[in-house]
Protein backbone atom coordinates (compact mmCIF):
# COMPACT_ATOMS: atom_id res chain seq x y z
CA UNK A 1 0.00 0.00 0.00
CA UNK A 2 1.40 3.42 -1.23
CA UNK A 3 1.45 5.85 2.06
CA UNK A 4 0.71 9.59 1.49
CA UNK A 5 1.07 11.60 4.39
CA UNK A 6 0.12 15.30 3.28
CA UNK A 7 2.02 17.42 6.39
CA UNK A 8 -1.15 19.38 8.17
CA UNK A 9 0.28 22.24 10.18
CA UNK A 10 -2.94 24.65 10.38
CA UNK A 11 -2.47 26.25 7.61
CA UNK A 12 -5.43 26.68 5.29
CA UNK A 13 -7.20 23.93 3.04
CA UNK A 14 -4.94 20.92 2.94
CA UNK A 15 -8.41 18.74 1.87
CA UNK A 16 -8.22 19.61 -1.67
CA UNK A 17 -4.63 18.01 -2.23
CA UNK A 18 -6.00 14.72 0.02
CA UNK A 19 -9.16 14.55 -2.68
CA UNK A 20 -7.01 15.11 -5.16
CA UNK A 21 -4.98 12.29 -4.45
CA UNK A 22 -7.55 10.11 -3.52
CA UNK A 23 -9.14 10.67 -6.77
CA UNK A 24 -6.00 9.87 -8.47
CA UNK A 25 -5.57 6.48 -6.61
CA UNK A 26 -9.45 5.88 -7.74
CA UNK A 27 -8.54 6.10 -11.41
CA UNK A 28 -5.54 4.56 -11.61
CA UNK A 29 -6.74 1.43 -9.27
CA UNK A 30 -3.73 1.96 -6.89
CA UNK A 31 -4.43 1.34 -3.49
CA UNK A 32 -3.45 4.25 -1.24
CA UNK A 33 -3.81 5.55 2.38
CA UNK A 34 -3.96 9.49 2.07
CA UNK A 35 -3.49 10.84 6.06
CA UNK A 36 -3.27 14.35 7.04
CA UNK A 37 -0.99 14.93 9.67
CA UNK A 38 1.53 16.89 11.70
CA UNK A 39 2.52 13.55 13.51
CA UNK A 40 6.25 12.85 12.85
CA UNK A 41 5.76 9.01 13.11
CA UNK A 42 3.20 9.20 10.88
CA UNK A 43 4.85 10.71 8.77
CA UNK A 44 8.36 9.00 9.24
CA UNK A 45 6.13 5.85 8.36
CA UNK A 46 4.81 7.09 5.28
CA UNK A 47 5.85 6.31 1.78
CA UNK A 48 5.69 9.63 0.02
CA UNK A 49 5.13 13.15 1.62
CA UNK A 50 3.51 16.29 0.64
CA UNK A 51 4.24 19.19 2.13
CA UNK A 52 1.49 21.77 1.16
CA UNK A 53 0.81 25.53 2.38
CA UNK A 54 -1.72 28.54 1.75
CA UNK A 55 -1.47 31.41 3.74
CA UNK A 56 0.58 34.46 4.86
CA UNK A 57 4.86 33.07 5.21
CA UNK A 58 5.43 34.35 8.56
CA UNK A 59 2.26 32.67 9.97
CA UNK A 60 3.49 29.17 7.91
CA UNK A 61 6.57 29.93 9.50
CA UNK A 62 5.66 30.09 12.84
CA UNK A 63 3.53 27.44 12.89
CA UNK A 64 5.97 24.82 11.26
CA UNK A 65 8.63 25.86 14.10
CA UNK A 66 5.97 25.45 16.41
CA UNK A 67 5.48 21.91 15.37
CA UNK A 68 8.75 21.11 14.62
CA UNK A 69 7.43 20.74 11.14
CA UNK A 70 11.14 21.88 10.01
CA UNK A 71 12.56 18.84 11.59
CA UNK A 72 9.85 16.46 9.93
CA UNK A 73 10.26 18.06 6.86
CA UNK A 74 13.83 17.95 6.75
CA UNK A 75 14.10 14.03 7.64
CA UNK A 76 11.56 13.27 5.23
CA UNK A 77 13.70 14.71 2.24
CA UNK A 78 16.39 12.58 3.37
CA UNK A 79 14.68 9.26 3.09
CA UNK A 80 11.48 9.68 0.53
CA UNK A 81 10.01 11.61 -2.10
CA UNK A 82 8.62 14.73 -1.07
CA UNK A 83 5.86 17.22 -3.09
CA UNK A 84 5.94 20.58 -1.96
CA UNK A 85 2.97 23.22 -2.97
CA UNK A 86 2.80 26.57 -2.99
CA UNK A 87 3.43 28.46 0.03
CA UNK A 88 4.98 25.07 1.37
CA UNK A 89 7.84 25.56 -2.03
CA UNK A 90 8.42 29.08 -0.62
CA UNK A 91 9.12 28.05 2.88
CA UNK A 92 11.94 25.76 1.74
CA UNK A 93 13.92 28.49 0.75
CA UNK A 94 16.18 31.01 2.43
CA UNK A 95 14.75 33.90 3.13
CA UNK A 96 11.06 35.75 1.91
CA UNK A 97 10.41 39.57 1.19
CA UNK A 98 6.53 38.97 2.73
CA UNK A 99 5.27 40.33 6.09
CA UNK A 100 8.78 42.74 5.85
CA UNK A 101 10.83 39.81 5.89
CA UNK A 102 10.90 36.42 7.15
CA UNK A 103 13.21 33.61 7.45
CA UNK A 104 12.79 30.31 5.98
CA UNK A 105 13.69 26.64 5.71
CA UNK A 106 16.78 27.46 3.63
CA UNK A 107 16.96 23.61 2.59
CA UNK A 108 16.89 25.03 -1.38
CA UNK A 109 19.10 27.70 -2.31
CA UNK A 110 16.41 30.86 -3.40
CA UNK A 111 14.97 33.62 -2.09
CA UNK A 112 11.27 34.85 -2.45
CA UNK A 113 10.47 38.16 -3.75
CA UNK A 114 7.45 40.24 -3.97
CA UNK A 115 5.73 40.87 -7.46
CA UNK A 116 5.40 44.59 -6.90
CA UNK A 117 2.69 46.90 -6.96
CA UNK A 118 3.54 48.61 -10.77
CA UNK A 119 3.65 45.20 -12.70
CA UNK A 120 2.94 45.60 -16.48
CA UNK A 121 2.47 42.59 -19.05
CA UNK A 122 4.89 42.55 -22.27
CA UNK A 123 2.32 45.15 -23.96
CA UNK A 124 2.63 47.72 -21.14
CA UNK A 125 -0.83 46.33 -19.55
CA UNK A 126 -1.05 46.75 -15.86
CA UNK A 127 -0.91 42.89 -14.18
CA UNK A 128 -2.82 42.61 -11.01
CA UNK A 129 -1.69 41.08 -7.91
CA UNK A 130 -1.89 38.29 -6.63
CA UNK A 131 -1.29 36.51 -10.05
CA UNK A 132 -4.02 34.17 -10.02
CA UNK A 133 -5.34 31.82 -12.38
CA UNK A 134 -4.26 29.51 -15.03
CA UNK A 135 -0.88 29.99 -16.31
CA UNK A 136 1.67 28.59 -18.82
CA UNK A 137 4.48 26.50 -17.39
CA UNK A 138 7.49 25.82 -19.74
CA UNK A 139 9.28 22.27 -18.95
CA UNK A 140 13.29 23.64 -18.85
CA UNK A 141 14.66 20.31 -17.45
CA UNK A 142 13.49 16.96 -17.85
CA UNK A 143 11.97 15.39 -14.75
CA UNK A 144 10.13 12.14 -14.02
CA UNK A 145 7.14 14.37 -12.74
CA UNK A 146 6.68 15.70 -15.89
CA UNK A 147 5.78 12.80 -17.72
CA UNK A 148 2.76 12.85 -19.85
CA UNK A 149 2.21 16.52 -18.78
CA UNK A 150 2.75 18.32 -22.36
CA UNK A 151 4.93 21.09 -22.73
CA UNK A 152 3.41 24.79 -21.88
CA UNK A 153 0.55 23.07 -20.16
CA UNK A 154 -1.93 25.66 -18.20
CA UNK A 155 -1.42 25.07 -14.05
CA UNK A 156 -3.57 27.38 -11.38
CA UNK A 157 -1.34 29.71 -10.01
CA UNK A 158 -2.56 31.91 -6.53
CA UNK A 159 0.37 33.50 -5.53
CA UNK A 160 1.91 37.50 -4.67
CA UNK A 161 5.52 36.08 -3.99
CA UNK A 162 7.90 33.87 -6.08
CA UNK A 163 11.46 31.91 -5.88
CA UNK A 164 14.13 33.82 -7.27
CA UNK A 165 17.33 31.18 -7.50
CA UNK A 166 20.83 31.53 -8.69
CA UNK A 167 21.08 27.94 -8.65
CA UNK A 168 19.54 27.37 -12.33
CA UNK A 169 20.19 23.68 -12.18
CA UNK A 170 17.51 22.77 -10.20
CA UNK A 171 14.93 25.22 -12.07
CA UNK A 172 12.43 22.20 -14.06
CA UNK A 173 10.01 24.62 -14.86
CA UNK A 174 9.33 28.29 -15.79
CA UNK A 175 6.02 30.93 -16.32
CA UNK A 176 6.07 34.21 -16.82
CA UNK A 177 4.10 37.15 -15.06
CA UNK A 178 5.53 40.41 -15.69
CA UNK A 179 8.96 38.83 -15.27
CA UNK A 180 10.19 34.92 -15.71
CA UNK A 181 9.36 33.15 -12.39
CA UNK A 182 10.13 29.77 -11.04
CA UNK A 183 7.27 27.25 -11.56
CA UNK A 184 8.92 24.48 -10.79
CA UNK A 185 12.27 23.10 -8.97
CA UNK A 186 13.66 19.62 -8.53
CA UNK A 187 16.27 18.86 -6.14
CA UNK A 188 17.57 15.12 -5.07
CA UNK A 189 14.31 13.39 -3.85
CA UNK A 190 12.35 16.81 -3.68
CA UNK A 191 9.93 18.03 -6.03
CA UNK A 192 8.31 21.67 -5.31
CA UNK A 193 5.37 23.85 -7.01
CA UNK A 194 4.61 27.57 -7.17
CA UNK A 195 1.23 26.22 -8.76
CA UNK A 196 -1.70 23.90 -7.35
CA UNK A 197 -1.32 20.94 -8.59
CA UNK A 198 -4.75 19.84 -6.80
CA UNK A 199 -6.23 22.65 -8.78
CA UNK A 200 -5.12 22.21 -11.60
CA UNK A 201 -7.20 19.61 -13.51
CA UNK A 202 -5.82 16.80 -16.02
CA UNK A 203 -2.19 18.84 -16.23
CA UNK A 204 -1.90 18.55 -12.17
CA UNK A 205 -3.24 15.48 -11.56
CA UNK A 206 -0.86 13.49 -14.05
CA UNK A 207 1.85 15.12 -12.34
CA UNK A 208 0.04 14.03 -8.73
CA UNK A 209 -0.25 10.69 -10.36
CA UNK A 210 3.64 10.78 -11.27
CA UNK A 211 4.29 11.59 -7.83
CA UNK A 212 2.52 8.35 -6.40
CA UNK A 213 4.98 6.65 -8.56
CA UNK A 214 7.98 8.84 -8.21
CA UNK A 215 11.07 7.02 -6.46
CA UNK A 216 12.60 9.87 -5.83
CA UNK A 217 15.31 10.05 -8.52
CA UNK A 218 15.47 12.16 -10.83
CA UNK B 1 3.75 32.48 -21.55
CA UNK B 2 0.62 34.79 -20.39
CA UNK B 3 -2.21 34.03 -17.35
CA UNK B 4 -5.42 33.11 -19.10
CA UNK B 5 -8.54 35.11 -18.40
CA UNK B 6 -11.02 32.97 -16.41
CA UNK B 7 -14.41 31.71 -17.83
CA UNK B 8 -16.19 31.00 -14.53
CA UNK B 9 -19.90 29.25 -14.35
CA UNK B 10 -21.56 30.42 -11.97
CA UNK B 11 -24.48 27.82 -9.71
CA UNK B 12 -26.93 28.82 -7.43
CA UNK B 13 -28.25 26.62 -5.22
CA UNK B 14 -31.16 26.21 -2.56
CA UNK B 15 -31.03 23.40 -0.35
CA UNK B 16 -28.65 21.73 -2.45
CA UNK B 17 -30.38 21.57 -5.79
CA UNK B 18 -29.44 24.23 -8.87
CA UNK B 19 -31.89 26.75 -9.07
CA UNK B 20 -32.06 29.17 -12.23
CA UNK B 21 -32.35 25.91 -14.01
CA UNK B 22 -30.28 23.87 -16.20
CA UNK B 23 -31.02 22.07 -19.35
CA UNK B 24 -27.83 19.57 -20.47
CA UNK B 25 -29.43 17.24 -22.76
CA UNK B 26 -26.70 14.42 -21.48
CA UNK B 27 -27.29 14.87 -17.37
CA UNK B 28 -29.16 12.73 -15.57
CA UNK B 29 -30.65 15.16 -13.10
CA UNK B 30 -29.89 18.94 -14.06
CA UNK B 31 -30.31 19.91 -10.74
CA UNK B 32 -28.28 18.31 -8.72
CA UNK B 33 -24.92 20.79 -8.47
CA UNK B 34 -22.35 18.14 -8.27
CA UNK B 35 -23.31 16.69 -12.17
CA UNK B 36 -23.55 20.11 -13.39
CA UNK B 37 -19.92 21.45 -11.78
CA UNK B 38 -18.54 18.25 -12.88
CA UNK B 39 -19.85 18.40 -16.54
CA UNK B 40 -18.81 22.26 -16.29
CA UNK B 41 -15.02 21.17 -15.44
CA UNK B 42 -15.02 18.64 -17.94
CA UNK B 43 -15.86 21.45 -20.37
CA UNK B 44 -13.02 23.76 -19.65
CA UNK B 45 -14.17 26.07 -16.95
CA UNK B 46 -11.65 27.85 -15.29
CA UNK B 47 -13.36 28.01 -11.99
CA UNK B 48 -16.81 26.97 -10.36
CA UNK B 49 -18.73 29.14 -8.14
CA UNK B 50 -21.49 27.85 -6.11
CA UNK B 51 -23.61 30.15 -5.02
CA UNK B 52 -25.60 29.17 -1.74
CA UNK B 53 -29.14 31.01 -1.57
CA UNK B 54 -30.55 28.70 0.90
CA UNK B 55 -32.32 30.17 4.00
CA UNK B 56 -32.32 27.84 6.59
CA UNK B 57 -29.97 26.38 9.15
CA UNK B 58 -30.47 22.71 7.86
CA UNK B 59 -30.20 23.96 4.28
CA UNK B 60 -26.99 25.28 5.41
CA UNK B 61 -26.08 21.65 6.11
CA UNK B 62 -26.77 20.20 2.95
CA UNK B 63 -24.53 22.98 1.36
CA UNK B 64 -21.44 21.68 3.47
CA UNK B 65 -22.07 18.06 1.87
CA UNK B 66 -22.82 19.30 -1.56
CA UNK B 67 -19.07 21.07 -1.64
CA UNK B 68 -17.81 18.24 -0.12
CA UNK B 69 -19.12 16.00 -2.49
CA UNK B 70 -18.11 18.45 -5.60
CA UNK B 71 -14.86 18.89 -4.06
CA UNK B 72 -14.39 15.26 -4.09
CA UNK B 73 -14.70 15.27 -8.07
CA UNK B 74 -14.32 18.42 -9.46
CA UNK B 75 -10.03 19.51 -9.29
CA UNK B 76 -10.70 23.29 -10.62
CA UNK B 77 -10.69 25.66 -8.31
CA UNK B 78 -14.16 26.45 -6.32
CA UNK B 79 -15.45 29.10 -4.38
CA UNK B 80 -18.74 29.31 -2.43
CA UNK B 81 -20.62 32.10 -1.03
CA UNK B 82 -24.18 32.33 0.10
CA UNK B 83 -24.32 33.25 4.21
CA UNK B 84 -20.53 33.63 5.03
CA UNK B 85 -20.57 35.50 8.06
CA UNK B 86 -18.56 33.95 10.82
CA UNK B 87 -15.00 32.38 11.03
CA UNK B 88 -16.35 28.90 11.61
CA UNK B 89 -18.48 29.46 8.27
CA UNK B 90 -15.59 30.01 6.49
CA UNK B 91 -13.75 27.24 8.34
CA UNK B 92 -16.52 24.54 7.33
CA UNK B 93 -16.58 25.29 3.56
CA UNK B 94 -12.82 25.37 3.43
CA UNK B 95 -12.79 22.14 5.26
CA UNK B 96 -15.55 20.59 2.73
CA UNK B 97 -13.01 21.35 -0.13
CA UNK B 98 -13.88 25.03 -1.29
CA UNK B 99 -10.70 26.91 -2.28
CA UNK B 100 -12.03 30.51 -1.75
CA UNK B 101 -15.18 31.71 0.07
CA UNK B 102 -17.51 34.66 -1.19
CA UNK B 103 -18.20 37.66 1.25
CA UNK B 104 -21.15 40.20 0.87
CA UNK B 105 -23.61 41.12 3.16
CA UNK B 106 -21.69 40.13 6.98
CA UNK B 107 -18.63 42.65 5.34
CA UNK B 108 -21.15 45.14 5.28
CA UNK B 109 -22.39 44.53 8.75
CA UNK B 110 -18.51 44.33 10.05
CA UNK B 111 -16.45 45.35 7.49
CA UNK B 112 -13.27 44.00 9.90
CA UNK B 113 -14.80 40.36 9.53
CA UNK B 114 -12.67 40.66 6.10
CA UNK B 115 -9.72 41.55 8.07
CA UNK B 116 -9.86 38.84 10.29
CA UNK B 117 -10.66 36.09 7.64
CA UNK B 118 -7.86 37.01 5.73
CA UNK B 119 -5.67 36.94 8.31
CA UNK B 120 -6.91 33.87 9.75
CA UNK B 121 -7.28 31.98 6.61
CA UNK B 122 -5.18 34.32 4.24
CA UNK B 123 -5.94 36.41 1.40
CA UNK B 124 -5.93 33.98 -1.61
CA UNK B 125 -9.35 32.38 -0.02
CA UNK B 126 -11.43 35.37 0.46
CA UNK B 127 -13.15 36.99 -2.22
CA UNK B 128 -15.43 40.01 -1.82
CA UNK B 129 -18.90 39.81 -3.42
CA UNK B 130 -19.79 43.27 -4.49
CA UNK B 131 -23.57 44.15 -5.52
CA UNK B 132 -23.13 47.72 -6.87
CA UNK B 133 -25.94 49.95 -8.84
CA UNK B 134 -25.65 53.00 -10.19
CA UNK B 135 -26.88 56.36 -8.30
CA UNK B 136 -25.99 58.95 -10.52
CA UNK B 137 -28.52 60.14 -12.71
CA UNK B 138 -27.93 61.11 -16.29
CA UNK B 139 -25.46 63.84 -16.81
CA UNK B 140 -23.69 63.30 -13.86
CA UNK B 141 -20.61 61.94 -12.78
CA UNK B 142 -21.10 57.85 -12.69
CA UNK B 143 -21.58 56.62 -9.53
CA UNK B 144 -21.99 53.66 -7.86
CA UNK B 145 -23.20 52.14 -4.32
CA UNK B 146 -23.15 48.97 -2.74
CA UNK B 147 -26.30 47.39 -1.61
CA UNK B 148 -27.28 44.09 0.07
CA UNK B 149 -29.72 41.76 0.38
CA UNK B 150 -30.16 40.94 -3.51
CA UNK B 151 -30.51 44.27 -4.44
CA UNK B 152 -33.07 45.48 -2.24
CA UNK B 153 -31.29 47.47 0.93
CA UNK B 154 -29.18 50.62 -0.42
CA UNK B 155 -26.22 51.37 2.10
CA UNK B 156 -25.04 54.27 1.05
CA UNK B 157 -21.40 53.40 0.52
CA UNK B 158 -19.72 54.39 -2.48
CA UNK B 159 -19.04 51.11 -4.37
CA UNK B 160 -15.39 52.21 -5.40
CA UNK B 161 -14.15 53.31 -2.08
CA UNK B 162 -15.64 50.13 -0.96
CA UNK B 163 -13.96 48.08 -3.25
CA UNK B 164 -10.86 49.71 -2.07
CA UNK B 165 -11.29 49.35 1.48
CA UNK B 166 -12.19 45.56 1.13
CA UNK B 167 -8.86 45.24 -0.39
CA UNK B 168 -6.95 47.29 1.98
CA UNK B 169 -8.67 44.85 4.63
CA UNK B 170 -7.27 41.36 3.08
CA UNK B 171 -9.53 40.78 0.42
CA UNK B 172 -7.87 38.43 -2.53
CA UNK B 173 -10.14 39.28 -5.68
CA UNK B 174 -13.39 41.31 -6.14
CA UNK B 175 -16.60 39.55 -7.76
CA UNK B 176 -18.13 42.68 -8.99
CA UNK B 177 -22.30 41.85 -9.45
CA UNK B 178 -24.09 45.00 -11.59
CA UNK B 179 -27.71 44.98 -9.97
CA UNK B 180 -28.81 47.12 -13.05
CA UNK B 181 -27.62 44.51 -14.72
CA UNK B 182 -28.35 41.32 -13.01
CA UNK B 183 -30.57 38.90 -15.17
CA UNK B 184 -30.96 41.36 -18.08
CA UNK B 185 -28.98 39.45 -21.29
CA UNK B 186 -27.89 43.11 -22.11
CA UNK B 187 -24.18 42.68 -21.04
CA UNK B 188 -21.71 44.14 -18.17
CA UNK B 189 -21.96 47.20 -16.62
CA UNK B 190 -18.94 47.97 -18.24
CA UNK B 191 -18.08 51.23 -16.57
CA UNK B 192 -18.41 50.39 -13.66
CA UNK B 193 -16.29 46.95 -14.28
CA UNK B 194 -13.54 49.55 -15.25
CA UNK B 195 -13.91 52.15 -12.53
CA UNK B 196 -13.47 48.82 -9.80
CA UNK B 197 -10.97 47.11 -11.78
CA UNK B 198 -8.43 49.87 -12.15
CA UNK B 199 -9.37 50.98 -8.50
CA UNK B 200 -7.56 47.71 -6.63
CA UNK B 201 -4.56 45.70 -7.79
CA UNK B 202 -6.10 42.21 -7.42
CA UNK B 203 -8.35 40.30 -9.89
CA UNK B 204 -11.71 41.66 -10.65
CA UNK B 205 -14.60 39.10 -11.79
CA UNK B 206 -17.29 40.82 -13.85
CA UNK B 207 -21.02 39.38 -13.35
CA UNK B 208 -24.50 40.15 -14.24
CA UNK B 209 -25.72 40.79 -17.34
CA UNK B 210 -24.41 38.39 -19.53
CA UNK B 211 -26.61 37.51 -22.80
CA UNK B 212 -23.86 36.32 -25.46
CA UNK B 213 -20.47 35.58 -26.11
CA UNK B 214 -19.55 39.23 -27.23
CA UNK B 215 -20.88 40.66 -23.88
CA UNK B 216 -17.94 38.19 -22.77
CA UNK B 217 -15.16 39.62 -24.69
CA UNK B 218 -16.60 43.11 -24.07
CA UNK B 219 -16.25 42.28 -20.40
CA UNK B 220 -12.67 41.90 -20.30
CA UNK B 221 -11.63 44.55 -23.45
CA UNK B 222 -13.72 47.11 -22.06
CA UNK B 223 -14.86 46.31 -18.41
CA UNK B 224 -10.68 45.40 -17.62
CA UNK B 225 -12.23 42.24 -15.46
CA UNK B 226 -9.56 39.12 -14.77
CA UNK B 227 -12.32 36.87 -15.13
CA UNK B 228 -16.05 36.48 -16.43
CA UNK B 229 -18.83 35.27 -14.06
CA UNK B 230 -22.39 33.68 -16.22
CA UNK B 231 -24.54 31.27 -15.15
CA UNK B 232 -27.77 30.78 -17.74
CA UNK B 233 -25.81 31.16 -20.94
CA UNK B 234 -24.20 27.98 -20.01
CA UNK B 235 -27.00 26.44 -18.13
CA UNK B 236 -29.56 26.77 -21.17
CA UNK B 237 -26.82 25.61 -23.43
CA UNK B 238 -26.69 28.98 -25.33
CA UNK B 239 -23.39 28.32 -26.13
CA UNK B 240 -20.69 26.15 -24.32
CA UNK B 241 -17.70 26.88 -22.34
CA UNK B 242 -16.06 26.20 -25.42
CA UNK B 243 -17.48 28.11 -27.71
CA UNK B 244 -16.89 31.18 -25.36
CA UNK B 245 -13.45 30.15 -25.11
CA UNK B 246 -12.82 30.11 -29.09
CA UNK B 247 -15.21 33.31 -29.46
CA UNK B 248 -12.84 35.54 -27.05
CA UNK B 249 -9.59 33.64 -28.46
CA UNK B 250 -10.82 34.90 -31.72
CA UNK B 251 -10.82 38.29 -30.15
CA UNK B 252 -6.94 38.25 -29.19
CA UNK B 253 -7.75 37.07 -25.76
CA UNK B 254 -5.66 34.36 -23.80
CA UNK B 255 -8.23 31.51 -22.84
CA UNK B 256 -7.29 28.33 -21.64
CA UNK B 257 -8.14 25.60 -23.96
Amino acid sequence: MNKIAVIDYGMGNLHSVAKAIEHVGRESGEKLEVIVTADAKKIAAADRVIFPGVGAIRDCMAEILRLDVDQIVEDAMKAKPVLAICVGMQALMRHSEENGGVDCLGFLDGDVRYFGDALTGANGERLKVPHMGWNQVKQIKPHPLWKDVPDNSRFYFVHSYYVQTEKREMVTGISNYGTDIVATVAADNIFATQFHPEKSQTAGLTLLSNFLRWDGSA
Amino acid sequence: MTLAKRIIPCLDCENGRVVKGVKFLDIRDAGDPVEVAKRYCDAGADEITFLDITASHEGRETTVHTVEAIASQVFIPLTVGGGIRTLEDIRAMLNAGADKVAINTAAVVNPDFVREAAQRFGSQCIVVAVDAKQVSREGEALKWEIFTHGGRNQTGIDAIEWVKRMVEYGAGEILLTSMDRDGTKIGFDLALNRAVSRAVLVPVIASGGVGNLQHLVDGVLEGEADAVLAASIFHFQEYSIQEAKQFMAAQGIEVRS
